[in-house]
């Protein structure tokens, strides 16, 4: 199973999340997100872009709870809520949007 | 329901204690580990983390695994307090037997004697040692 632009394949596992995390790029997170029924406004591109940062100090994607505490630690409680997130990814901010943003599956979701 | 309205949380709440006995690498047991606390915490039990023995190793500051082509993971264990996990011991006499201090680890912690450490397990429902 794998994404396909610009003549590039890069796999992915079952539920879509790509199995090398070196090979993303914004190019590919459009293409996930298209496939996930995503538009990437600039909002959505806030959320993943701070999944990105908050992989790179922690080595970890969090789950969904987590997540939420910390963008309203970081960005305000006007972000830092379910519903905001939500509506930004419908099937679960943490799930999407770390699969856009070409992490793991987030650590405490099954 | 929708989707972003706050679930009750677990019917049941029980006490759960990792206690940490190895060495950070060379085995997966430190790194499984570390995830199953954050799974368990994701649930909403009570975790407790224990660090003795080689264990307390997993959490030295300042650690390099470019020579052995494992992932260091050790930033890991400071997102444990955006995951409520703040009941963090680590046996003193272990530290001691190595040259280290409190200082020496990568997160606050709360560094208890033998004897304390032999209560707080007796206190647990679970305690899976790895």
């Amino acid at each position: 199973m794998a994404y396909e632009y610009n003549g590039t394949v890069v796999e992915h596992d079952e539920e879509g999340y790509i199995t090398d995390i070196s090979v993303w790029n914004p190019e590919l997170a459009l293409l996930i997100a298209a496939d996930e029924n995503i538009e990437m406004s600039d909002d959505a591109w806030e959320v993943v872009n701070f999944l990105r940062n908050y992989y790179e100090e922690y080595q970890i994607a969090p789950a969904v709870r987590v997540l939420t505490k910390a963008i309203k630690k970081k960005l305000g409680p006007d972000k830092g809520n379910s519903r905001y997130l939500y509506e930004l990814f419908p099937y679960g901010p943490a799930k999407q949007a770390c699969k856009i943003a070409g992490l793991p599956k987030p650590t405490g979701c099954i | 329901m929708e989707p972003w309205e706050e679930e009750e949380g677990p019917e049941v709440v029980k006490h759960f204690m990792y206690v940490n006995r190895r060495a950070p690498y060379g085995t997966i047991f430190a790194h499984e580990c570390l995830e199953v606390v954050l799974i368990s915490a994701a649930f909403e039990q009570d975790v407790s983390v224990a660090f003795m023995d080689d264990g307390v190793y997993q959490l030295k500051k300042n650690q390099d695994t470019t020579g052995i082509g494992m992932k260091n993971f050790s930033k890991t264990y400071r997102a444990l307090d955006d995951y409520d996990v703040e009941k963090i011991y680590v046996e003193k006499e272990s530290l001691d037997a190595r040259g280290l201090t409190a200082d020496d680890l990568i997160i606050p912690v709360e560094v208890v004697s033998t004897q304390a450490m032999r209560d707080l397990l007796g206190q647990q429902d679970v305690v899976i040692s790895s």
